[in-house]
């Protein structure tokens, strides 16, 4: 996948030969016409999860509340917290890089595997390094490349990108996997979820005690002692940043908290909002490289701090989205992601804060469907456990889009001579009087529009046909006025 | 959310009645429900006859001019209403949540934006909050169950409003879909731009209201009502009526398209 594939750009304006395929539309269909994808969505309920977690705290809004304070207090003075970050993180032997760019993430974990003669390394979750497409960077480079956590390991098999940034593998069935296990294990085919996950543990298992690399994401960096904090459940996390030879942390330059305190706070909404865990099984703050006289943990401690797009969000009216923490919930909540899964979003986040980053982090113009894919139900809003108001941000996208012309020209000019006419309620009665009747007519005895040309609403659903007067007639007759 | 009067209590309430584009050309209906009731409940009911639209469908669509200049036209037609109501929670929210945001590069907009939002309530909110209703016209025979609208719930907490007011309707059984919050999958332009998620968005909220085997949907929003009605009709369930809430307590559930 690349950047240029990504989005629809229904882009009317550009050379016929540079525009796209709409292929949002078209992802979304394969993805609406695969039963497999279907009924694994189908089974797919992290919002019950949540829902039960957050009822056990009887002042879940407040911790909200403070969680979105707490980031907009990092995001306010981010140059400080990094660089103190950097201050403390140095001081205590972590070597720390600043990648302005996707290729600089990939050169700089290329130059670090090579340095230290790495042959094999394994990875613990990281959504930045799928930006960047670290894997295939370093495959090329001549290393092996395995992921650990276990929907990571089971996409990794199958040779696809994660469709949800917790739950990579949720577009899968248990026969899936069994089959994929099956068939890259050699091993007789089991279909018990116990007995699968006990043969992945296995083969990851060999792999944890070979590596020479671990890359693990981050899902903080704590300003005030230069760490890392780490949350997972599966405790791959743990062996990644330890185990290896060399550790390499990669995370986005948004991800930096003041203090300590600020983590435990924010760890009080996360794990509740993304698994509906109270908290996750495993939480890891590494801090430098192994000391003389600890039993574990990597001789070398790197942190990559990315930006790749995230610095041009500050100051602006996306900035909100910068307080991501990556819970999954506005996805969890959103009835198109629910029903379309992750990969129809194209790019590496999908949901809702997918819909808001994706366009920000690649450009508007190659996003162009992501805003507007969205009911702006804003279910995802209300359960977002830092408050961002995402229907706010796809509704500014879009805004964005007008000015800068990006929408099919047919839309922009219907809209043109509808809001021209709702501004004139003469034009505007003698339109809808016409359409009422015309409408109530094709609507026939069924009172139901089959087909409408054009139109996206038919291909599923009929169109109940109008009454066949206006209200502002009906009511004109009955005051005598007409 | 309630806004207290400052006359006396035996002068009618002066409140102009937006209908909303939808309904104005698809069902007016339901615009006539309203009128019965607020009448009912002994309001002067004004109808500023040049409304059109909220301008929501622009606003939505990322036309912030188109968009404005029909909210302007809104707040001059219902400036002076000591309320104004809305069968809808769409366009309520859209008043009431988004006009302030809308107009906020116009300061000299912000005392009329202020007066009209804030006195801007969907149907049912203000005919428990406000007036508290405490007889309903209508009588409906047989179960329903209750869709809550996305606008009306998350943007104008509107939730027991209309169950409150279905509960005093003679004859009518509430039976609740597992996920009544679900969205309906409308979402406005994006039904006819992404007609096919849209679609079967609106087959889970059909499947939900299908297992409660009730008579009919009711809820506050044409835009929800057209696509569940719509989506009801496709899957071949003729039976089960879609209903406005409006339609319900003011008894016109069986009325003529005609009224």
């Amino acid at each position: 996948m690349t950047f240029q594939s990504t989005e629809s750009g229904a882009t009317a304006a550009r050379p016929a030969q540079a525009r796209p395929a709409p292929l949002f539309k078209q992802r979304a269909h394969d993805s609406l016409t695969d039963a497999k994808v279907q009924r694994a969505m189908r089974n797919f309920n992290l919002a019950g999860a949540r829902a039960r977690a957050v009822a056990e705290v009887d002042n879940f809004e407040e911790l909200r509340t403070a969680a979105a304070a707490i980031r907009d207090r990092s995001l306010a003075m981010l140059d400080v917290w990094l660089e103190r970050f950097e201050r403390e993180a140095t001081r205590r032997g972590t070597h720390v890089h600043w990648a302005e760019t996707h290729e600089d993430i990939n050169r700089i974990v290329v130059e670090i595997a090579r340095r230290n003669a790495v042959r094999k390394v394994i990875k613990s979750k990281s959504m930045v390094s799928e930006e960047s497409h670290l894997n295939q960077a370093l495959e090329a480079a001549g290393l092996q490349v395995v992921e650990t956590d276990l929907g990571e390991y089971i996409i990794q098999l199958s040779g696809e990108t994660p469709s949800h940034i917790i739950a990579p593998a949720i577009h899968k069935t248990r026969d899936d996997v069994a089959d994929l296990f099956h068939e890259h294990h050699g091993t007789p085919r089991k279909t018990e979820i116990s007995e699968l996950t006990m043969e992945a543990r296995k083969f990851l298992r060999e792999h944890f005690l070979s590596a020479d690399m671990g890359i693990s994401g981050s899902n903080f960096l704590i300003a005030e002692t230069g760490s890392t904090f780490i949350v997972t459940n599966e405790g791959n996390g743990r062996m990644t940043t330890t185990m290896p030879r060399v550790h390499v942390a990669i995370t986005g330059i948004e991800k930096v908290l003041p203090t300590l305190e600020d983590a435990a706070a924010m760890m009080r909404v996360l794990a509740r909002s993304a698994t509906g865990q109270t908290i996750s099984n495993y939480i890891s703050i590494n801090t430098g490289p192994k000391r003389p006289g600890d039993t574990d943990g990597p001789e070398e401690n790197h942190v990559i701090i990315v930006d790749a797009g995230r610095s041009r969000l500050l100051g602006t009216d996306m900035q909100e989205a910068l307080r991501c923490i990556r819970c999954g919930a506005c996805m969890n909540h959103c009835p198109v992601y629910q029903n379309i899964g992750g990969h129809a979003y194209g790019w590496v986040y999908p949901g809702p804060i997918g819909s808001v980053l994706t366009p920000n982090y690649i450009g508007l113009e190659k996003a162009v469907d992501l805003p507007n894919a969205a009911t702006l139900c804003n279910q995802c809003g209300v359960v977002c456990p830092v408050k961002i108001p995402l229907p706010d941000l796809m509704r500014k996208l879009r805004e964005k889009q007008v000015a800068r012309g990006l929408r099919p020209w047919q839309e922009r000019f219907g809209l043109k001579v509808w809001a021209w006419a709702a501004a004139r309620p003469g034009v505007y009665a003698w339109l809808t009087r016409l359409g009422a009747r015309l409408g109530r007519r094709m609507g026939g005895g069924e009172a139901a529009i089959h087909h409408l040309p054009g139109n996206g609403w038919t291909e599923g659903r009929d169109m109940p046909a109008p009454q066949g007067r206006t209200f502002r007639e009906l009511y004109a007759a009955r005051k005598g006025r007409t | 959310m309630i806004v207290s009067r400052c006359i006396a209590p035996d002068t009618a309430l002066k409140v102009g009645l937006f209908v909303t584009c939808l309904v104005d050309l698809m069902r007016p209906s339901i615009g006539f429900a309203a009128l019965k009731l607020l009448e009912s409940a002994g309001c002067e009911v004004i109808v500023p006859a040049t409304q059109t639209c909220c301008g929501q469908p622009a606003y939505n669509s990322g036309d912030r001019a188109a968009a404005q200049a029909l909210a302007r036209k809104v707040l001059r037609e219902f400036d002076g209403c000591e309320f104004i109501v809305v069968p809808s929670g769409s366009c309520g929210g859209m008043i009431r949540a988004h006009y302030a945001e809308l107009l906020a590069e116009s300061p000299e907009e912000s005392g009329r934006v202020g007066r009209v939002a804030e006195r801007t309530m969907e149907l049912t909110d203000f005919l428990v909050n406000v007036v508290r209703l405490e007889h309903v016209p209508g009588r409906f025979e047989g179960t329903v169950t209750y869709h809550d609208s996305c606008s009306g719930l998350r943007e104008l907490a509107v939730k027991s409003q209309p169950r409150a007011l279905l509960a005093k309707v003679p004859g009518l059984r509430l039976t609740e879909m597992s996920t009544p919050e679900y969205c309906c999958g409308f979402g406005g332009t994006f039904a006819v731009k992404y007609g096919e998620i849209s679609a079967r968005i609106a087959d889970r909220k059909c499947d939900d209201v299908t297992s409660t085997g009730a008579d009919a949907v009711v809820l506050g929003d044409l835009g929800c009502m057209l696509n569940i009605e719509g989506r009801l009709k496709r899957r071949g369930d003729h039976r089960t009526r879609v209903l406005h809430v409006a339609e319900v307590l003011a008894g016109a559930a069986a009325a003529s398209p005609e009224n």
